[in-house]
């Protein structure tokens, strides 16, 4: 393994990692906002029942969330700083600003949050986790903004003498469209990442045999909020999702093609459910496919032209030269991993679509106050988070491992991009170190999650109320570490 | 002015932000086994800093966005170069943020040791590594024609370097154990002014041989004016520590770290990261920047933002702002869920 290897190793693990949290904390940011507000709204102690309990969840998988992504900031400069020098004067820009605009305001205002119970008055205090939730929105749409450029550059000219990317248009970069696309795309698969934490929980414990019947109905209202996010945000997931291969076909047709495996031109074109086979182009035991659909999906008609791996990589050819430029890719050239992205299409859309019924079943099982006995359709809310959060990573490790061999398509190849002056034995300890403690952190993660499940939601207790009794000085802290 | 001065100055006013806040809770953490004498005194160390240590530190980040965008040159060279120091840092910034909202969830001595213990040591390895790299930033490194860094791990761990690690070790201690002083009361808040003021006879000595040191490398009359009233800061400071004034020992420590911080960048200035080989290799404000255009993007944003950071920022050490005592601690385990009541069949 040379030290690309090693720092893609890194960069797929620690990003990967990063983002099981991340769509967990966007969702639930606004979920337990909205429970926070209907408190305040309608008086009702469930409500403030549901914040709580929801928003230490929210802060166990927020903290995990946070001190990975410091790692994201740092690790271009360390093991990509080829790319740094490349594409810096455009690509910082977003990230200074995510850190400007969303991370002091999450930070902030979080703190805020936990602390400020008996310290806000009850408005204040429920703004601020709004402001988390908008700073969560802010962090996401720069740092998509950088990936999308990455996806698809744009409001840039090569400067020859500088030998680097130099962003002349901020605008064209803010409003890539491939950004349009992909921004409301992740944010979707946040709302239902959040959706299906809610539903999964709650499903667990109303399922639980000691669950007292009140509480049962507390977790019941939990599930229906649940599902209810899950579905709708489930619907914008595939929407925006079908608007983005749109995109993707035009900009990037190989991550299209190869999203398929389809080799040769086809027109119409065939979405392939399932195969047997190689996936090489050769040899294809088995196959389930449906008429049209990948026409469909890639152009918007039934009988669309879609271009196969063969042609297009002929055409990369004449447009970027013979080869890439780094020997890492002599094998497939300009065509990225077709397993890997074959199958990560294919999960990311079987788990979004596995989730989006899922709960539409559950809306359906429980409408009007039904709650079955049967203990099928709470087990089947606990397995959605998890179909969600598979689902999320298979998107990004499709769209990333689908752009390759670029870093930045057409510009600079991924075997470019990385650091010259790193040594193997510096990546190696890197990517060691950090995989070892972020699999430790898991651990401890998933047993501190798993603890206050299990412990359900505390009993009503009313809140200081700052505005009406003024604060005891005395008074011990209503949160504390 | 050029827009890459104004940059140069924003880049070292982040760097200011996060080593005068991140500094004192860096020396929080550092003093929890020495100031806390039992597990209610550590968790008021604890919450002195509780709602505001994650913002302190996302001055580090925007810091190192910041440079990203404006100075990409310098971002590129430092952090390939600086690769292991680095590494550690994440690695301790990682295992400390955990320690703040990990540590009180379970009612658990074994759990709540690890958490001291990853506390300590992730608010240790950053205070001294910091000073290690800016020393070196400072003194100027083994950098090649096309702007890598070709030294190792041990080119950074040279006398001046080690002296600018001890340097920031020893100043964010004495600025934690102010900051505990002016955040806490009962006994602990004594022990803390008593502790700062014999820290900072050791760390005055200590960072005055540093910043002479730096003065002659590569100081400027400028430079020469801030250290000195840095030093002198750092006098009054323990004076007010001396009298009971906490609030002014704190402000002495504060204004010791800003000005040092600043008497460093001017010192470096024209330069990011100058070269040792040739001074032709080094990174400047000039060679090191983006464009002007993005420049001025920069500049924008961070002058329609900024000015809300700062008030939302301020406002928020406003409200936590009465001092914190074993009484204001909430029984032995507020965090913890209700006890189970029969046995849990779980993961472990």
């Amino acid at each position: 393994m040379d030290v690309t290897d090693i720092a893609r190793w890194q960069f797929g693990i620690i990003t990967v990692y990063h983002f099981l949290f991340v769509p967990v904390t966007i969702g639930l940011s606004a979920i337990v906002a909205v429970f926070q507000t209907q408190w305040l709204r309608r008086g009702d102690p469930d409500y403030l029942r549901l914040t709580k309990f929801f928003g230490k969840l929210f802060l166990i998988n927020f903290a995990i969330g946070v001190v990975t992504g410091i790692v994201q900031e740092f690790q271009f400069g360390m093991n990509w700083s080829a790319y740094s020098r490349f594409v810096g004067d455009i690509f910082g820009a977003p990230l200074a600003i995510e850190g400007l605009l969303a991370f002091f305001l999450e930070s902030t205002f979080l703190g805020l949050w936990i602390f400020g119970w008996d310290r806000l008055p009850r408005k204040v205090h429920a703004a601020t986790i709004w402001l988390v939730h908008i700073g969560t929105l802010f962090s996401s749409y720069f740092i998509l903004a950088a990936n999308s450029w990455m996806q698809h550059p744009v409001g840039y000219r090569y400067s020859q003498a500088n030998g680097r990317a130099e962003l002349t248009d901020f605008w064209a970069v803010m409003f890539n469209k491939v950004q349009l696309v992909t921004f409301p795309h992740v944010m979707a698969a946040a709302y239902m990442t959040g959706g299906a934490f809610v539903l999964g929980v709650a499903g667990f414990l109303h399922l639980r045999r000691r669950t007292s019947a009140t509480d049962r109905t507390l977790y019941a209202r939990a599930i229906r909020v649940g599902a209810a996010v899950t579905l709708v945000a489930g619907l914008a997931v595939a929407v925006s999702g079908d608007a983005q291969g749109k995109v993707m076909t035009e900009v990037q047709p190989m991550k299209m093609a190869a999203a398929e495996a389809l080799y040769r031109t086809e027109q119409p074109a065939p979405f392939s459910l399932l195969t047997i086979g190689s996936l090489n182009g050769q040899r294809e035991e088995w196959a389930i496919k449906v008429p049209d659909l990948l026409s469909f999906l890639a152009t918007g008609t039934l009988d669309g032209r879609v271009r196969g791996i063969e042609q297009l990589r002929a055409q990369y050819q004449r447009s970027y030269g013979q080869d890439p430029g780094a020997a890492y890719y002599d094998a497939g050239g300009y065509v990225p991993l077709i397993p890997v992205t074959y199958w990560s299409f294919r999960l990311m859309i079987g788990l979004g679509l596995l989730a989006a019924a899922g709960s539409a079943l559950l809306l359906w099982v429980t409408r009007r106050g039904r709650l079955p006995a049967s203990p099928w359709w709470p087990r089947l809310a606990i397995g959605l988070p998890v179909a969600t959060v598979l689902g999320s990573s298979c998107g990004w490790i499709f769209t990333e491992m689908g752009r390759q061999p670029w870093a930045v398509f057409g510009l600079m190849t991924t075997g470019q991009a990385v650091s010259p002056g790193v040594s193997t034995a510096e990546a190696l300890t890197s990517v060691l170190a950090l995989t070892l403690v972020y699999a430790v952190l898991g651990v401890v993660e998933l047993g501190l999650m798993a603890r206050y499940v299990r412990a359900g939601a505390a009993p009503y207790e009313e809140p200081p109320d700052p505005a009406t009794t003024p604060t005891d000085e005395d008074a011990p802290m209503a949160f504390a570490y | 002015m050029e827009l890459t001065t104004v940059w140069f100055a924003l880049i070292a006013l982040l760097w200011i932000g996060y080593f005068t806040l991140e500094g004192f809770d860096f020396g929080v953490g550092m003093l929890l086994p020495v100031l806390a004498r039992d597990d209610t005194e550590r968790r008021v160390m604890y919450n002195t800093v509780g709602p505001v240590w994650d913002g302190n530190e996302v001055w580090v980040l925007v810091a190192g966005g910041a440079t990203f965008a404006a100075f990409p040159e310098w971002y590129a060279t430092l952090f390939s170069g600086f690769y292991l120091p680095l590494l550690l840092i994440l690695l301790a910034l990682i295992v400390r943020g955990l320690a703040f909202e990990y540590r009180a969830k379970k009612d658990d001595a074994g759990w709540r040791a690890r958490w001291d213990a990853a506390l300590i040591a992730g608010s240790t390895v950053p205070a001294l590594l910091w000073g290690v790299a800016f020393a070196n930033i400072v003194r100027g490194v083994p950098i090649d024609r096309s702007h890598e860094y070709v030294g190792s791990l041990f080119t950074l761990l040279n006398p001046f370097g080690l002296l600018g690690g001890l340097t920031t070790l020893l100043l964010f201690a004495t600025h934690g154990a102010m900051f505990v002083a002016l955040k806490t009361d009962g006994e602990i808040r004594h022990r803390a002014r008593r502790l700062a003021v014999r820290l900072g006879g050791a760390t005055a000595v200590v960072a005055v041989v540093f910043l002479a040191a730096a003065q002659l490398i590569t100081g400027t009359a400028v430079s020469a004016l801030l250290f000195t009233v840095a030093a002198a800061a750092l006098l009054a400071g323990l004076a007010a520590a001396v009298a009971g004034r906490e609030g002014w020992a704190f402000t002495g420590t504060f204004v010791t770290i800003a000005l040092a911080v600043a008497g460093l960048f001017v010192a470096l200035f024209p330069d990011v990261m100058p070269s040792t080989l040739t001074p032709a290799w080094s990174l400047t404000t000039t060679n090191a920047s983006a464009t002007h255009y993005t420049l001025t993007v920069m500049t924008w944003v961070a002058a329609v933002f900024t000015p809300f950071v700062l008030g939302y920022q301020a406002w928020s050490y406003w409200v936590f702002r009465r001092r914190i005592a074993v009484n204001h601690i909430p029984g032995p385990t507020p965090a913890e869920p209700t006890p189970t009541p029969e046995p849990v069949a779980g993961p472990r």
